[in-house]
């Protein structure tokens, strides 16, 4: 087949392989198969997308309710008017989720470490940290907004706050902070006993350790998952509408209300695609990055 | 002379398993000893506990005549007199090489920033790696890792350094380096205790040769008398193993 000598039996491709002549010599032929099937998977790939949603569209467009889901959702003029109006109380929820975003890097930060304080003498402070993490991830957000929100200012405490956004900031720090504690926690798990006994031979104490050693290596491992709780976090914002606080969703809502359409809600659909579509790439090219980073460096 | 290291009866187990049965050993001030013995021996596990990095079972250690594992001792205090290097060199990944070097001087022995990096400099050059203080470890090969790691420990100014099989994980070619920096240390008085399978390296380095075997030292003596004429059948067989191997 080949100029080069075959020490067992011949390998024969299957005749008829379109695209591949088999005189060529054998280097060139294995170039020509991995280009040309890279090519064809990426025309398989387009035409089977446009394929597939062409059909789902002219199914949609050509099903017997759609002029009045169209009427109801996709109305140009009621989007023109409820965007900007929707975006101008979005700035509440970005407030929100940006406050407590903020606040749950400390929080979760702080339950972390209590839970991997290692010893007898910590054992309490680990129960409270793990009962706190295990309440917090138990109770549906929307419970917790609901009772901090109308709970708290009814206890009518001289000095505590009575607005509602305090209390959905802190609704959502407390339950964001149980989902970041562990995000967290995996990652100071994940960094190898090898590292805490260099720096404690070093005559570091344990404290030093973990504030020099471990845990900026388990916060770099831990970015990717930790702004994936963020997103969920930023899309949780639209549940402060329960308190009767005007931010996007309820204004949304309201128009919805006047205008008996719901394309508002469409609209704030699109406001929140817009903003965490950019930071899910984001992830990703943290984690592609990561990855291409630790191959570069086992090839060394 | 007096003594840099003694340990008395020391016993260490992890679960049911006895590593350590009863070790004494005495190094002088300027001694370099070279623990040798196989793999299971028990020759890191008595690195670490000389370092207090694990909890001894039972015995005592002294370092320059103060005892170690006395109760109440301020273990950080002992750990930044004892420098040790790992097999797997143990750097800190997310820092530079001078940082690397500089972390500990500032954090545990208090120099101010501009000391330390003065010394670390100092160290790197020493070493052949003045160049390399800016980069991060994984630009490293590994022979120059674990010349970082020994600088790092060094940087301490510790009385005593424990090195535990520090080329086992290096490609051979990279050996050589590593062991000709531990070869100039010694030539410094530096009281060092060395784990290590390279016995042409123990024979030429060491002033005494102790032999391990199932967690008890058998054997020590001269590196002369130790690799030519041993007293145990165990030692001979541990040496001809060693040469049959092709590693002596």
């Amino acid at each position: 087949m080949t100029g080069h000598p075959s020490p067992g039996p011949e390998v024969s491709f299957p005749q008829g392989q379109p695209g591949i002549d088999p005189r060529l010599p054998g280097g060139d032929r294995r170039s020509r198969i991995l280009a040309g099937g890279a090519g064809r998977n990426t025309w398989i790939a387009v035409v089977s997308t446009v394929v597939f949603f062409s059909v789902a569209a002219v199914l949609i467009v050509n099903s017997a309710g759609w002029p009045t889901v169209r009427f109801f959702f996709f109305d140009g003029a009621e989007f023109a008017y409820a965007f900007p109006r929707i975006v101008a109380r979005f700035r509440w929820n970005v407030f929100i989720f940006c406050t407590a975003e903020a606040l749950v890097l400390v929080l979760a930060m702080f339950i972390a470490v209590l839970r991997s304080l290692p010893g007898p003498v910590f054992a309490p402070l680990r129960l409270l940290a793990a009962g706190y993490t295990d309440l917090f991830r138990g109770v549906p957000t929307i419970l917790v907004i609901l009772l901090l929100g109308y709970g708290m200012p009814a206890l009518e405490l001289h000095g505590l706050p009575q607005s509602d956004v305090f209390w959905a900031i802190v609704a959502l720090t407390l339950v964001y902070s149980a989902y970041v504690a562990e995000v967290y926690r995996a990652g100071i798990e994940s960094i190898h006993p090898s590292q805490v006994a260099a720096a404690r031979s070093l005559g570091l104490t344990r404290a030093q350790s973990l504030r020099h050693v471990v845990l900026p290596q388990a916060v770099r491992r831990v970015i990717p998952p930790l702004l994936n709780d963020f997103i969920g976090l930023q899309k949780d914002s639209a549940l402060v509408a329960v308190l009767g606080f005007t931010e996007a969703l309820l204004r949304a809502e309201i128009i919805s209300a006047n205008d008996f359409n719901f394309t508002p809600y469409v609209a704030l659909a699109v406001i929140y695609v817009a903003i965490t579509i950019p930071q899910a790439r984001f992830v990703d090219w943290l984690v592609a990055r990561e990855r291409r980073r630790r191959e570069a460096t086992t090839q060394l | 002379m007096t003594e840099a290291i003694r340990i008395e009866g020391l016993r260490k187990s992890f679960g049911p398993l006895e590593v350590l049965r009863g070790i004494d050993l005495a190094v002088d001030d300027h001694e370099v000893v070279c623990l040798i013995g196989a793999s299971g021996s028990g020759k890191s596990t008595l690195l670490r506990c000389i370092d207090l990095l694990e909890p001894v079972d039972a015995g005592r250690i002294w370092i320059e005549g103060v005892e170690i594992t006395a109760a109440g001792v301020d273990e950080n205090a002992v750990r930044r007199r004892i420098g040790i290097v790992f097999q797997a060199f143990n750097l800190f990944p997310h820092m530079t090489v001078m940082r690397n070097v500089t972390l500990a001087q500032e954090k545990a022995l208090g120099r101010p920033a501009a000391d330390a990096r003065a010394n670390a400099h100092e160290l790197l050059t020493r070493f052949g790696l003045a160049d390399k203080a800016d980069d991060y470890p994984d630009r490293l090969s590994g022979g120059q890792q674990q010349r970082v790691a020994i600088a790092r420990a060094l940087a301490m100014e510790p009385d005593v350094l424990l090195l535990d099989e520090v080329t086992s994980a290096l490609d051979p070619v990279l050996v050589a380096e590593v062991l000709d920096t531990i070869r100039g240390l010694a030539t410094t008085g530096m009281t060092m205790v060395i784990a290590t399978h390279e016995m042409g390296f123990a024979r030429d380095v060491a002033h005494r040769v102790a032999f391990l075997e199932e967690g008890r030292i058998l054997e020590q003596g001269d590196p002369g008398t130790m690799f030519t004429d041993p007293h145990e059948d165990a030692t001979r067989r541990f040496l001809d193993r060693i040469i049959a191997a092709g590693r002596m």
